[in-house]
């Protein structure tokens, strides 16, 4: 029991510090040394890795990394390799090959290493000079079919956006509505763009053609020698926002909403679809494989064109749960593969695509989801334009970090090396396949498999993708007792100084035997983490399949577990939340860390009160007190819940008065931690104060384990919580049925 | 009714076989008048063209090849033979050149005395009743002709002769023309003093009273073209070319053709005009031994046809109250009172005096057809149509036909009821138009009510005429200006920016008090196209740029087409920078299609009708619907393929001008080229929306700007109608059958015209159906509804009454010859889509002989076959129809692009009356005294009629040319251009300098005024004799072979003759 305690607490720092230094958190932090054992475990030996975990304590080095010289491996060289210093010669952990260091390492010993051999160092930064500098690229694409109030807000925004942009990035516009324009920013004078229909769907070479980005001379006077691209040309759309400042400033304070009119009955044609295929066009035929995000604001569905979502006919409502369970969705299969493919046209160039929706009624994030998903881009949803909801997220993307650099990076790729012990099954985040072939991938595909290298376009320091593993060593071939698996994580990417760099991970885990050292594995779990990493395959598995397959297969999975919660959350659960909030929960959910992962799953609730200090107090309608004020953060939402007396008293403005001070602080107290969460959180969580009673209390209500209920009468009339209206199972109800079920021989 | 107009013109032209190739070989080689010399040794009877009996016997085998076979000799003996048999026993001869109308005393020798009584008898041929022998009372009638004293005071015959000689003069120019020669007697000839040798000539001749001084004697040495020495001697006549000894010959013919005008008439029908047909008449002369070149002064001379209608004429108001009379020809000036009938002005006839039935019509192959210029502009001294109203049930029209309310509705039963005057239906008349009759049936408000009195007005439509039934919007005028490298090179792009910035203030207004309401939009583009939105609410223009021309849409509503006044400050900053913006342009590739596609969108979307300016500079072969080829091969002209040239390349445009003709969009297309453009395609969507096309070759700014300005600003102010139907109904018996001009049909009876301009016509052929009535008459309406330029709806209503005739003969006398050019060319264009050239040209010879060949067999008096006798109303129609034949398009010389061809096929369609004249028979001045109000008489255009030492101005419609002679004087040059050196002359001048001397006043007076009485602007070029420029001078004397192969009036007119006989044998 002792032991248990120590290797806990070993356990527990032991976590805390690899995440901190490397930013990865295994589920398991002893591996089962046989493929059979592994898979007795049921959470398979995966991580959750962050690729840019903020380290302001790591200063880059400036030199490219060195690389094994075995052309399937490429593994760079790390701590964890063994180094004959005499010889000049170091040994890859993955693949054995022995290399000489390069003529520049001439001068190395034992006690003069380099950074990457030292063990403090196993993520370790690197700046590279590859090529010119690449700015970064802003491509606005704004409908505007919107409410004036809501465009004009929109504008603002958008003007003071200029502001924040790092003042060499490029920037473009690109409108839509019934028709698409494309603004040329680089002239003086009149105002040019470029329109194109909204309904007609233009490939990638068309479009640029159509913009005028082939290369001139091969239609220009004859005899002319191919002019080299000229950057004028290329750029006419894109231009650096120092120069067209003024001029994009004027362009968007003279922006119109669309000036086609709307029949009676109808929704505005907004030609979304359209919109998005020219912007990756753009994007594409200027500057591929360059750092590049497309922030697209729209304040409605797509409605015609390709894309689109809903018909323009107001009376035919938009897609809801029941219509895609019935099949009756027409548009949503077609919507949805159209903007797969241009999801992944932009990944395969490594541009980004952010979707601001702000509207009151769902805007096609289900079928545009994956436009974000693949490429790191952001979703934020919110009712207007004119909210600060919208307002302090999209401000929030331009985030500085404590070095004033922007907290983004693009064009990222993860290149993942094993031991040979171990393969990699694939990853779950927001990521595309690279398709790289190597020794280490395994057969058995969780999530993106059938890779080593992932194409993350955009990162931002949160971003965080789980890697699921196979260990694939035979039972008969035992590890010797010690031995040490190891994965490497090779990121690189373009920082948002335009630098290149790579950062390189390399991490290794004891192996042990099941059968001998169960106890050791088992304390090496780290519940948090596969909490997160199983409930990601769950929406993974969720976004790709039927519903209720999907809780069966997490029943099945997870009996095991307390998966109360996530079993509840939206991520799996679609009822009470519409197609459009289900795409966003999930997004969300598959690239932040692991704590916002955790609070997304079990929302956090802290009870306010004179009877001490604030509290976290559990999840539970238990816990819902007249005399209490709530706090609860589920990431999405911050809910501050005065109790009925609590809401009486300030109804009747106690809090006014001198003598109830006291009652002014409690008062105070939670709004004041809710500001604190709301300055970091991206994006802006809604922010929601209510009182017993009040509609927006459903926020709670919702989220808390009902363990008073209509049903459960007795409970009525007590003093100790609140009924919620539900024919959810408590957890008690839950708890009860999975003991039933642990015990029995079934399971 | 002059009496010119029932006169036959009969030549006479002698040749012996043998001869005969050789002369024509001679006539091969030259135009000029050497060989006439020659040929002319004698001095044959002069006899004034105007009657003229032509003998032309065996020669013509050597006429042109072109035309034919040469007949046998056999042939030709026969053809002799019979021409002396012929012009034995009835010629009339010399009689003929006088108009002596009807009645004409039978012996030609007393002409002198016999004239004066023939007037007295010749009824005046007045159009009305023209089969009653004309009362006595009134000899006025020759007088407008002749311009004379009233032929009572007719002096006896010598001077009789000099009061007829304006009308034979027509060759006097000739004499001014060259004032060295003979200057003297020029001047007394032209300003008709009596004249000595005319005198002699004519005591002498008495019956051959004729223009002896304007006649060149050929035989003389002297100066070729003016003797008047010679002609006491042996008085030629010009229609003659008889042998040295037979001056008599001619007199005896003479005389029995006076004799007999009154005795029945083998060919003729009725007894009723006797005489007319006989002036014709002239005998043949025997044949002589030596053949005589024929002379060109002897043939019927436009020159003197254009003087003599205009010296007739244009003294009197033409009041077109009376049915079937001929107006005044187009080159006369005259005013017009509309006394029920639409002026002339609006309608113009081929005959105003049709056949009865189908077969007399077939017979004589005289086509029927009217050239209708619905929104004609009128002289100020003239007044516009009257606007009438009927209130909200609209206009009042026939139940039956539909046809509107107009002078021949009868009204019946104390005006309760009316009878419809086309399909006598009776209708009744609505209460609130209800009036009273007076005692002769006629309304009492006749008077008051434009649609009871006047042959043209307007009605007020109402919204059931409207498209949609909705009250039509203003229209708009869009522009599109191609900004590729080839329009900005050239400066067009410059210079249509510059003047659309002070043009917009031009735009088309009803009420010139007030603004225009027509909106205007400007799109550049090459191979895409550039928006512009000039809302007035913005600072600057804003571009949009639509390079998806596959598929055209309109990017923009809002600000596209704005009121000129709102948003001028944008307009003009954007017309500022568009030059600027393009000026470095390298794009080379333009389309077309999409442009006008854009258009159509942008009318749709606006919901108006309107019309599409472009300024397009090069053949489209970017990639866009509507995309060409170049697809000119030169080695396709001559071919059966030829007509493939002519056809549009694709349907695109057809369909597109389907469209466009739908939303009433119409398009003027003002090209720019440097090469091939495929106008034959390029041109279809204007031609089938009413529009125009303007074509300047290798424009260079500094050359043609003023040229391309005049014609921008006319064609942007000029009064139009949009959206428009023009329906034709006819009385019952005729129909109109088909139809010519820019305009386009989706059935058989509807006229469809996005636009329709002041300038252009629609030509409709009628035919039969029935048997027509010689009581009422025939009776024509054309009404347009069209959406005026303020945008309100109205009907144009025209209507034209003209006479019924059961003889042929009332047929030739009341034909324009102009008109039936006019028709003749447009159909024989139109035919070039689907015909070989070659069979239109030998249909339209053909054509042309039947119609002569009936008037010989039926109308004129039994002569040798050896003679050409052609009615008087048509007399020039051989010569007109030479010039058709030898236009560019039927006839191209080497250096005539396969576009030229196609832009002159597409002009002439559209052409007006007037127009087509001076296009195929230029006008050419003299220019000597240019003092007085009056113009100088015009001369012949044949090379032979200009002298080394004159300067002439030669107007085609589409150019001006001033030739110089190498010999100028130098005080004309001086006067003109301000060096008195021929060589410091500059060809290249586009304009006159602005001289301080009367001379130079007026000759620029002159021009202007010219240019101002064509649709088209007409650049002026300086021709210097013998200068390389002269060729295309030369191109333009009709009357002379052309370069390209084209017959010579002499020549052309020989081989008619013998097409004549071969029909009439």
């Amino acid at each position: 029991m002792r032991e248990w305690r120590v290797a806990m607490a070993t356990y527990q720092e032991f976590i805390q510090q690899n995440e901190d230094r490397d930013g990865v958190r295994f589920s398991w932090n002893l591996w089962p040394s046989s493929r059979l054992e592994a898979t007795r475990l049921v959470v398979p030996v995966s991580c959750l890795f962050t690729p840019l975990k903020e380290r302001p304590d790591l200063p880059p080095v400036q030199y490219e990394p060195v690389l094994c010289s075995r052309a399937n491996c490429k593994a760079v060289l790390n701590p964890l390799c063994q180094v004959d210093y005499r010889a000049k010669i170091w040994a890859c952990n993955f693949c054995f090959q022995r290399n000489p260091f390069p003529p520049s390492y001439a001068g190395i010993s034992d006690v003069n290493q380099p950074a990457e051999l030292m063990p403090q160092f196993s993520t370790i930064e690197y700046i590279v000079q590859r090529g010119p500098p690449n700015p970064l690229i802003f491509l606005y694409v704004v409908d505007t079919c919107l409410e004036e109030e809501d465009l004009q807000a929109l504008k603002e925004s958008l003007q003071m956006s200029l502001s924040l942009l790092p003042p060499n990035a490029l920037v473009g516009l690109i409108t839509f509505g019934r028709m698409v324009q494309v603004h040329e920013l680089s002239c003086e004078g009149i105002a040019k763009s470029y329109v194109f229909r909204g309904t007609k769907e233009l490939s990638s070479k068309q479009i640029q053609e159509m913009l005028g980005l082939t290369n001139p001379s091969a239609t220009g006077p004859q005899g002319r020698p191919a002019a080299p691209q000229d950057p004028a040309v290329t750029c006419r759309f894109l231009q650096p926002v120092h120069k067209v400042d003024m001029n994009l400033t004027d362009l968007l304070g003279e922006l119109q909403r669309d000036p086609w009119p709307v029949p009676q009955g109808k929704r505005p044609l907004r030609s979304t679809g359209i919109a998005l295929s020219i912007a990756v066009g753009l994007l594409e035929g200027t500057f591929p494989n360059t750092g590049a995000r497309v922030m697209m604001f729209m304040g409605g569905p797509p409605t015609q064109g390709p894309g689109m979502v809903v018909g323009d006919e107001l009376k035919t409502p938009i897609r809801s749960w029941h219509d895609i369970t019935k099949d009756n969705a027409r548009h949503l299969k077609k919507a949805t593969k159209y903007y797969d493919a241009l999801a992944n046209r932009a990944a395969s160039n490594g541009h980004s695509i952010d979707i601001y929706a702000c509207a009151l009624d769902q805007t096609g994030l289900l079928e545009m989801k994956c436009l974000s998903n693949l490429t790191g881009g952001h979703i934020a949803m919110g009712d207007s334009f004119n909210t600060s909801l919208f307002k302090q997220t999209f401000q929030r993307v331009f985030s500085k970090d404590h070095n004033g650099e922007f907290r983004m990076a693009f064009g990222g790729t993860l290149e993942v090396s094993t031991s040979r012990e171990l393969k990699v099954s694939g990853a779950i985040g927001p990521c595309v396949s690279l398709n790289a072939k190597g020794p280490c991938i395994s057969e058995n595909e969780v999530g993106v498999g059938g890779t080593t290298q992932w194409k993350i376009c955009s990162l931002s320091p949160s971003t965080t993708l789980a890697l699921y593993f196979e260990v694939v060593n035979q039972h008969n071939a035992p590890i010797p007792q010690g031995g040490r698996g190891a994965v490497q994580f090779v990121t690189q990417y373009q920082h948002s100084n335009t630098q290149r760099r790579i950062r390189v991970t390399t991490v290794a885990r004891n192996w042990a035997d099941a059968q001998s050292q169960i106890q050791h594995i088992e304390s090496s779990f780290d519940q948090e983490a596969s909490a997160v990493i199983m409930a990601r395959l769950g929406v993974f598995r969720a976004e790709s399949e039927e519903g209720p397959d999907v809780l069966r297969w997490l029943d099945r999975q997870l009996i095991r577990l307390f998966m109360f919660h996530l079993r509840r959350s939206p991520f799996l659960q679609v009822f009470n939340n519409s197609p459009d909030e289900c795409s966003y929960y999930r997004h969300h959910f598959v690239c932040q860390n692991l704590t916002q992962s955790l609070i997304m799953i079990q929302p956090i609730l802290y009870s306010y009160s004179f009877h001490g200090p604030p509290e976290p107090v559990l999840l539970d309608s238990g816990s819902i007190l007249p005399d209490r004020i709530l706090l609860m953060d589920t990431f999405f939402q911050l809910v501050i819940y005065h109790g009925e007396t609590i809401a009486q008293w300030r109804k009747a403005g106690y809090q006014e008065q001198p003598e109830y001070e006291n009652f002014k602080h409690l008062l105070v107290a939670p709004v004041d931690d809710a500001q604190e969460i709301l300055q970091t959180r991206f994006p802006m969580p809604r922010y929601i104060d209510t009182e017993h009673g009040g509609s927006q209390a459903r926020f709670l209500l919702s989220k808390v384990n009902p363990s008073q209920t209509h049903n459960n009468l007795y409970s009525w009339g007590q003093e100790t919580g609140a009924p919620i209206l539900t024919d959810d199972v408590s957890l008690q109800v839950f708890m009860d049925h999975l003991k039933k079920l642990a015990v029995s021989s079934a399971a | 009714m002059h009496p010119l107009c029932f006169k036959p013109v009969v030549i006479a032209v002698r040749f012996s076989t043998n001869q005969a190739y050789s002369q024509y070989a001679q006539g091969d080689i030259q135009n000029g008048p050497p060989p006439m010399d020659h040929s002319m040794a004698q001095p044959p009877v002069c006899q004034p063209y105007s009657h003229g009996a032509m003998n032309l016997s065996g020669p013509h085998p050597s006429y042109p090849q072109q035309y034919g076979v040469q007949p046998s000799m056999q042939q030709m003996t026969n053809q002799m033979s019979g021409m002396q048999v012929g012009s034995g026993p009835l010629t009339s001869a010399g009689p003929g050149y006088a108009p002596p109308p009807s009645s004409e005393p039978p012996i030609s020798a007393a002409y002198s005395a016999a004239a004066p009584p023939s007037y007295t008898q010749a009824p005046h041929p007045v159009s009305g009743a023209p089969s009653q022998p004309p009362p006595p009372s009134e000899p006025a009638a020759p007088q407008p002709y002749y311009d004379g004293p009233p032929p009572s005071q007719q002096p006896p015959f010598p001077s009789s002769s000099l009061d007829n000689s304006p009308s034979h003069l027509a060759p006097s120019p000739a004499q001014q023309t060259f004032p060295n020669s003979a200057p003297p007697p020029v001047s007394q000839a032209l300003y008709s003093g009596p004249l000595p040798p005319p005198d002699l000539a004519l005591s002498h001749l008495p019956c051959i009273p004729c223009p002896v001084p304007c006649r060149p004697a050929p035989s003389q040495p002297g100066p070729p073209h003016f003797h008047s020495g010679p002609l006491p001697n042996a008085p030629c006549h010009p229609l003659y070319v008889p042998a040295a000894g037979q001056p008599p010959f001619p007199l005896a013919p003479c005389s029995s053709a006076f004799g007999q005008p009154r005795g029945p008439q083998p060919g003729y029908a009725g007894p009723q005009y006797p005489g007319q047909q006989n002036y014709g008449a002239v005998p043949a002369p025997t044949p002589a031994p030596t053949q005589k070149r024929l002379d060109p002064d002897s043939i019927p001379s436009p020159i003197q046809v254009i003087e003599d209608d205009r010296a007739n004429k244009s003294s009197e108001p033409f009041t077109t109250g009376v049915k079937g009379q001929t107006p005044p020809l187009v080159t006369t000036n005259f005013q017009v009172k509309d006394q029920g009938n639409a002026s002339p002005r609006f309608v113009r006839c081929t005959a105003y005096n049709i056949p009865c039935t189908a077969d007399m019509a077939k017979q004589s192959q005289v086509p029927l057809a009217a050239v209708i210029k619905p929104l004609a502009m009128l002289p100020p001294d003239e007044t516009r149509p009257y606007m009438v109203d009927h209130g909200e049930a609209g206009p009042i029209r026939c139940n039956r036909c539909k046809a509107y309310m107009c002078p021949y509705m009868q009204f019946i039963e104390g005006g309760r009821r009316f009878q419809c005057g086309f399909c006598s239906c009776v209708t009744d008349v609505p209460p609130h138009y209800f009036q009273h009759l007076d005692h002769t049936g006629k309304r009492v408000d006749c008077c008051d009510r434009p649609e009871l009195s006047l042959g043209s007005y307007e009605f007020v439509a109402t919204v059931d005429y409207c498209k949609n039934n909705k009250l039509p919007q203003p229209p708009s005028f869009i522009f599109f200006i191609d900004v590729s490298y080839n329009a900005v090179k050239s400066g067009m792009v410059n210079i249509v920016c510059q003047e659309l910035k002070t043009l917009l203030d031009y735009l088309p207004r009803e009420n010139p008090e007030a603004d225009s309401v027509v909106r205007v939009g400007f799109v550049t583009y090459n191979k895409v196209l550039h928006f512009y939105n000039v809302k007035s609410s913005l600072a600057q223009p804003q571009m949009m740029v639509v390079s998806d021309v596959s598929d055209m849409f309109l990017p923009l509503l809002d600000g596209f087409l704005v009121n000129v006044n709102d948003s001028r400050m944008v307009i003009e900053s954007l017309l500022d920078q568009i030059p600027e913006m393009f000026a470095d342009t390298r794009e080379t590739e333009t389309v077309f299609g999409p442009v006008i596609q854009a258009g159509l969108e942008a009318l749709k979307a606006a919901d108006c009708a309107g019309k599409l300016f472009l300024f397009h500079s090069s053949l489209p072969i970017a990639e866009a619907p509507g995309k060409l080829k170049n697809r000119e091969d030169k080695k396709l002209v001559g071919t059966d393929k030829e007509k493939s040239l002519f056809q549009p390349q694709s349907g695109f445009y057809s369909n597109l001008s389907k469209e466009c003709v739908a939303q009433g969009c119409c398009v003027d297309l003002f090209l720019f080229p440097n090469q091939y453009v495929d106008v034959a395609t390029l041109g279809v969507v204007p031609v089938s929306t009413g529009g125009s096309v303007y074509k300047y070759t290798y424009f260079q700014a500094e050359m043609d700007r003023e040229r391309f300005l005049n014609d921008l600003r006319r064609d942007v102010q000029k009064p139009m109608g949009f959206d428009a139907v023009m329906r034709v109904r006819t009385s019952t018996g005729i129909r109109a059958t088909d139809f010519f001009g820019s305009f386009f049909m989706s059935n058989t009876t509807d006229v469809e015209l996005a636009g329709l301009d002041c300038d252009k016509t629609v030509t409709v052929e009628f035919r039969h159906d029935d048997k027509l009535s010689e009581d009422t008459g025939a009776l024509m309406q054309c009404a347009v509804l069209y959406t005026s330029c303020s945008g309100q709806r109205r009907l144009r209503v025209h209507n034209m009454a003209v006479n019924c005739c059961s003889q042929l003969a009332d047929l030739y006398r009341n034909c324009e010859t102009d008109t039936i050019i006019n028709f003749f060319s447009k159909y024989a264009y139109r035919s070039l889509l689907n015909t070989p050239t070659k069979t239109v040209r030998d249909t339209l010879v053909n054509q042309c002989a039947q119609i002569l060949a009936c008037y010989r067999k039926n109308c004129a008096s039994p002569s040798s076959a050896g003679q050409l006798i052609l009615p008087e109303c048509m007399k020039l129609l051989p010569v007109y129809l030479n010039c058709v034949l030898k236009s560019d398009v039927l006839q191209p010389g080497a250096d005539v692009s396969v576009d030229d061809r196609a832009y002159l096929r597409q002009l002439l369609s559209c052409m007006d009356v007037s127009e087509s004249h001076v296009f195929f028979y230029p006008r050419l001045l003299p220019l000597v005294k240019l003092d007085g109000g009056s113009l100088p008489m015009a001369v012949r255009n044949s090379e032979e009629r200009l002298s080394k030492g004159g300067v002439y101005l030669l107007e085609t419609g589409l150019y001006l040319f001033l030739w110089v002679g190498a010999n100028a004087q130098q005080e004309l040059l001086s006067n003109i251009f301000g060096t008195p050196t021929f060589s410091q002359i500059d060809p290249n001048m586009t304009s006159l300098p602005e001289l301080d001397n009367p001379f130079s006043q007026r000759l620029r007076e002159i021009i202007d005024s010219f240019r101002s009485q064509r649709s088209r602007y007409m650049k002026l070029m300086v021709v210097k004799q013998e200068d390389k420029a002269e060729l295309i001078f030369k191109h333009f004397l009709c009357e002379d072979k052309s370069a390209s192969g084209g017959a010579s009036y002499v020549d052309f007119l020989c081989h008619m003759h013998k097409e004549i006989r071969q029909l009439l044998s």
